[in-house]
């Protein structure tokens, strides 16, 4: 009886430990920002052992030895193959779930970018779970929080699938550091190969470049709404944002109205920035943009409209013509 | 070959309204609140009547899964151009705890069903924000899937989707086999407006009415929701007089 109940004791505390994926997002060259915060929130979560990496790719070595020498990697798993070309999900997604059987995680973590997005349905799908989507918290290991209604209320989620799979916030938690012992994590092949989709190709790419920090990334943002006028107007963001290093982003309407490619779409449905410093130029501060940036340490906002929401919550707000002042302030930034 | 559309249509809150969250912490407030099509949806709905109009499509079929009410959202649907609606009828208590995995399911069942070619919803619901019914649909029926689409060629004789997607650095160009899953991202199109005409004609359009069970799929939680409370609020309010006093703020020393 005593072995019995060693047994079953033993047991317990073998299931007890958790064991996290973290799928890596990179470009086969450069790691991805998210990744880095989606590493963090994998070693928070309670009584998680390991967390391994996933580094699928062509041609993805380079990223498999920089994720391998980041604090709290302890193995990375890589699949190599050509059949990986343009991430499609249609390729990717079976690979994740192949490592899943094999292996047995209890959770699987993506960043919560547009690949991620992308992706991480499709292999809860594949392995019959409901995922939890753009998580800012962890309180327990099958527990975790989220915003809904464009942040207007926060969520508490309790998950009840075997494998609790999700994608993280990156703003919410902090980037992961390189390891400071010598001694990197086992790299090593998953053992798993990818099929080529014949149902998705990959076509081609059309990425803005930019010598500006990232806008998920930027320390400081400043962005810019309807009130820019039109396009070119945007430069006078752009010579603000270069005196403090930073990246500019903009609202809806100034996206819709084609004044900046939709990539630097701050909000609901675009990108999530929770910087230092927001600089709101000439944006009224509607719920959905809201949603995107009131995270940011310190909210600074320029608007002629006195009453425009965005004053409700921004921590200084200066009333006036945004094409005196935005010009003004970059003299004397550059002083 | 002309294709058969299925699209998603989820009644939500609508977009323009301050939400509040309830006292006992258990949601959010959802009764005598406005309601409305989710704005993605809308724009799901659009794309499917246009490539009708340009004789691509030849059925477009609206499906909702909730409480009665969901209906208001198909009569919706169908003003905009729908052919057909189908409501899959959840009764208000399980529809609190209605998932994706369970809404992937029975639009998975009801695209073999309607042998439809193409489900077509948003990339997002506005009030779960959870992104996944399109990238699950598509898992559950081993089609391909182009998500956030902000521009559509479709093919139906070559049976191919050329797909431009928005993606955080650009944007992207995929090409799918149908029968394919798309999901609408907000520049895909600019929805239309019902016309009252087409308002009382869609009162006359067939809504059939079915139940997760007669589809075989079962809607049990798999998520439970442990609390449901306000963000931290901001202070703002804080006023500078000008630039100079805006640049001095210590904050601002980068």
């Amino acid at each position: 009886m005593f072995r019995l109940n060693n047994l079953i004791r033993t047991g317990t505390n073998l299931t007890r430990f958790k064991h996290t994926l973290v799928v890596v997002e990179h470009d086969n060259q450069k790691l991805s920002q998210v990744t880095l915060n989606t590493i963090t929130a994998a070693t928070k979560i309670p009584k998680n052992e390991t967390v391994t990496c996933a580094v699928a790719g062509t041609g993805c070595g380079k990223v498999a030895e920089e994720v391998s020498r980041l604090a709290g990697v302890n193995k990375v798993l890589v699949v190599d193959d050509a059949n990986l070309t343009g991430f499609l999900p249609e390729a990717v997604a079976p690979v994740i779930v192949d490592l899943q059987k094999k292996n047995n995680f209890t959770h699987i973590a993506f960043g919560s970018s547009a690949l991620g997005k992308n992706v991480m349905p499709r292999v809860a799908a594949l392995l019959d779970a409901q995922p939890v989507s753009d998580i800012i918290g962890i309180p327990d290991e099958n527990t975790f929080v989220r915003t809904i209604y464009a942040g207007n209320a926060i969520q508490t989620v309790r998950v009840k699938d075997p494998v609790k799979i999700f994608t993280v916030r990156g703003t919410a938690f902090e980037a992961v550091k390189p390891n400071s012992a010598a001694t990197p994590a086992e790299v090593a092949p998953a053992g798993v190969n990818a099929t080529k989709s014949e149902k998705a190709t990959f076509v081609n790419q059309q990425i803005a470049k930019s010598d500006r920090p990232s806008l998920t990334a930027a320390k400081v943002v400043v962005s810019g709404g309807r009130g820019l006028q039109n396009g070119e107007n945007f430069k006078i963001l752009y010579d603000l944002a270069d005196t403090m290093n930073g990246a500019v982003g903009a609202s809806r309407a100034a996206v819709d109205a084609g004044y900046v490619p939709n990539d630097l779409q701050i909000g609901q449905t675009g990108k999530i920035v929770a910087p230092e410093l927001y600089i709101a130029v000439g944006v009224s501060g509607a719920i959905q943009h809201l949603a995107g940036m009131k995270d940011s340490k310190t909210i600074a906002a320029i608007n002629k409209d006195p009453d425009a929401p965005i004053f409700q919550v921004a921590d200084l707000g200066l009333v006036g013509d945004l094409f005196k002042e935005v010009p003004e302030m970059t003299k004397l930034l550059k002083k | 070959m002309s294709l058969r559309i299925l699209v998603g249509c989820k009644r939500a809150i609508d977009y323009a309204v301050k939400i509040q969250v309830k006292s006992d912490f258990s949601g959010v407030v959802t009764e005598g609140v406005k309601h409305a099509l989710n704005p993605f949806d809308e724009i799901a709905m659009e794309e499917a009547v246009r490539l009708k109009e340009k004789k691509l499509a030849s059925e477009v079929i609206a499906v909702s899964c909730g409480p009665t009410q969901a209906q208001d959202v198909l009569r919706t649907a169908l003003a905009l151009g729908a052919d057909k609606a189908i409501h899959v009828e959840i009764p208000a208590k399980e529809y609190e705890t209605l998932q994706p995995i369970h809404v992937s399911k029975i639009l998975a069942k009801l695209a073999e069903k309607e042998k439809a070619d193409m489900v077509i919803v948003g990339k997002q619901a506005i009030d779960d924000d959870c992104n996944q019914t399109g990238q699950m649909t598509a898992a559950v029926l081993s089609w391909p899937q182009a998500t956030f689409a902000s521009k559509l060629d479709v093919k139906p004789a070559e049976k191919e989707v050329t797909c431009e997607r928005e993606i955080d650095g650009g944007l992207e160009t995929i090409k799918v086999k149908l029968p394919a899953v798309v999901t609408a991202d907000l520049r895909l199109n600019t929805p239309r407006y019902a016309t009252l005409p087409n308002i009382m004609k869609a009162k006359k359009k067939p809504l059939a009415k079915l139940t997760p069970k007669d589809l075989g799929v079962d809607v049990t939680p798999r998520q439970e929701v442990v609390r449901v409370e306000e963000p931290p609020k901001r202070q703002g309010g804080g006023k500078v007089a000008s630039a100079q006093e805006l640049v001095e703020r210590k904050q601002m020393s980068f």
